[in-house]
């Protein structure tokens, strides 16, 4: 069976590629207008358009979270965001979590703690415990565990992660 | 990911006619199964219209006493929601259940019915899937199946549904407020889903040119007795293999009201009122749950490498009608299972 006839949606449709779309995102404090294709993810905008590659493509299918960023506030997977429906969104990217040169309480922490090896995973992995800690759900290691399931860790730095994040959350007292 | 043109809904009315009028096109909200569908080229819109603007986000008393969850309502929003912990503790657990709090967050409430199956197969574009091209034969029946179905399956399709949020909803009665060309509709939350049949393309009685617009929960929410147990191959961030919402109602000693739902083991939640209608009068235990889960497993059947699913779901069953019955539902981060 030839590739264009088989019955899986092989073949590509020729038709005149839509209309590149108007975005206004700010990242960072700092607003970006574009004009991009409706198919590009976040991620994409961020890391190609923008020039910020803290934010790493793990899986690019939602199942590794090295790609979370903060958008209005809320951790989410950039690589499953269509830009174009973030339009007027304030994005958060681990390049924008220090103040004038001071690392945020939990970029120290993740240095106190040793909590990387590889260090792909880990400006998701620092996005994801902003965020965790700005939501007050986890107070215990198991919770913290829980609701960190989303970022994989391929060296298995784990428990120096969730130590970190408990330094953080105590010398943050909760707060963001 | 193949192109598609883009456009935004601007009402209600404004979401369907869009619909309507492109049988290609998809509604996108959270995105975070479609998205990733596209990017396997597993399901090619050639339009996307984005809804996440519609204003279908709030969560109102009804005037029965149950509520009325708009549809766009993130997952997150609605399992940390007051009074959904405080009066259907069943939805939140079953939500923590799931996914990862990213993918939560962006996940909306009406998209979690709409979300496909995560067979191999159906993901493989490689292979023949009927539900992904219909007519091109099933690889799971005879293929890598450990996931796969064990109840209501047909010879075209052994696909599961993927939810937990689903299995608690169809526990507790919901029901799904749809809205189409001809005006509003109210669905069964156990009538939403279909069973495969010979049409497994077809997952839902949604029609092509209706859109949720809510999930209303009746009044009873069974927030004394309830468990919502998963099991799964890791601890956290993974379908379910089985899992259980049980919900109950005690009176002196003896089950008043019961109802269990299954997920991972169906292509829609399993219910079965025979195995509720089994439990009322009885007293609560052990072995009135036995008898239960004989009843909802008793046309279960294995296939290759999953026939273990059918001893596993008779224990789950057991475990949490016990933790029901005790009031010490399952935990979400705590992995212990009592």
């Amino acid at each position: 069976m030839s590739p264009s006839s088989f019955p899986g949606g092989l073949e590509r449709k020729s038709t005149s590629r839509p209309a590149e779309i108007p975005v206004r995102i700010t990242v960072n404090g700092q607003e970006h207008r574009l004009a991009i294709a409706p198919w590009t993810t976040l991620l994409d905008v961020l890391r190609d358009h923008l020039d910020l590659t803290g934010t790493k493509k793990g899986c690019d299918h939602g199942q590794c979270g090295a790609c979370t960023v903060l958008v209005d506030g809320r951790r989410i997977v950039s690589c499953l965001t269509l830009a174009v429906i973030k339009d007027g969104a304030e994005v958060t990217t681990v390049e924008g979590l220090a103040t004038n040169g001071v690392l945020h309480p939990v970029q120290q922490a993740f240095i106190d703690h040793d909590a990387f090896q590889c260090g792909y995973c880990t400006p998701g992995q620092i996005c994801s415990s902003v965020a965790l800690i700005a939501e007050g759900k986890a107070t215990t290691a198991d919770e913290i565990r829980e609701l960190m399931s989303g970022n994989i860790c391929r060296c298995g730095a784990y428990t120096n992660i969730v130590a970190a994040i408990q330094q953080a959350m105590a010398s943050m007292d909760g707060k963001p | 990911m193949i192109d598609f043109d883009y456009a935004r809904a601007s009402d209600i009315p404004d979401a369907i006619r869009q619909i309507a009028a492109d049988p290609n096109a998809k509604l996108i909200a959270g995105g975070t199964n479609l998205v990733d569908l596209m990017k396997y080229e597993v399901v090619n819109p050639t339009r996307l219209i984005d809804i996440t603007h519609l204003p279908l986000n709030t969560i109102e008393e009804t005037a029965s006493g149950g509520l009325r969850i708009g549809a766009l309502m993130p997952n997150s929003d609605l399992a940390y929601h007051p009074l959904i912990e405080k009066r259907y503790p069943l939805v939140s657990s079953a939500i923590l259940a799931g996914a990862s709090q990213q993918l939560r967050n962006m996940a909306s409430t009406g998209g979690n019915l709409m979300q496909r199956t995560r067979c191999f197969y159906f993901y493989d574009i490689a292979t023949p899937c009927n539900k992904r091209v219909p007519g091109s034969g099933c690889s799971a029946i005879n293929g890598i199946n450990r996931i796969n179905a064990i109840l209501g399956t047909s010879e075209s399709c052994i696909a599961t549904h993927p939810s937990d949020l689903c299995i608690a909803l169809a526990a507790l009665d919901a029901t799904v407020h749809v809205a189409g060309p001809a005006g509003e509709r109210v669905i069964a939350f156990t009538d939403f889903h279909r069973l495969p049949g010979d049409t497994p393309q077809i997952d839902t009685n949604l029609a092509p040119d209706e859109i949720i617009v809510a999930i209303e929960l009746p009044p009873r929410g069974f927030p004394e007795n309830y468990s919502y147990l998963k099991i799964r191959d890791r601890l956290s961030y993974a379908f379910a293999l089985v899992s259980v919402a049980a919900a109950m109602e005690i009176e002196r000693g003896r089950i008043r009201d019961v109802r269990i739902a299954l997920g991972g083991v169906a292509h829609k939640p399993w219910r079965k009122v025979e195995a509720e209608a089994a439990l009322r009068g009885e007293a609560p235990e052990r072995k009135a749950f036995t008898r239960a889960a004989g009843i909802l497993l008793q046309d279960a059947k294995g296939y290759t490498h999953n026939a273990f699913k059918i001893e596993l779901a008779r224990r789950a069953i057991e475990r949490t009608l016990t933790q029901a019955a005790n009031g010490t539902p399952q935990m979400q981060a705590i992995k212990k299972i009592r």
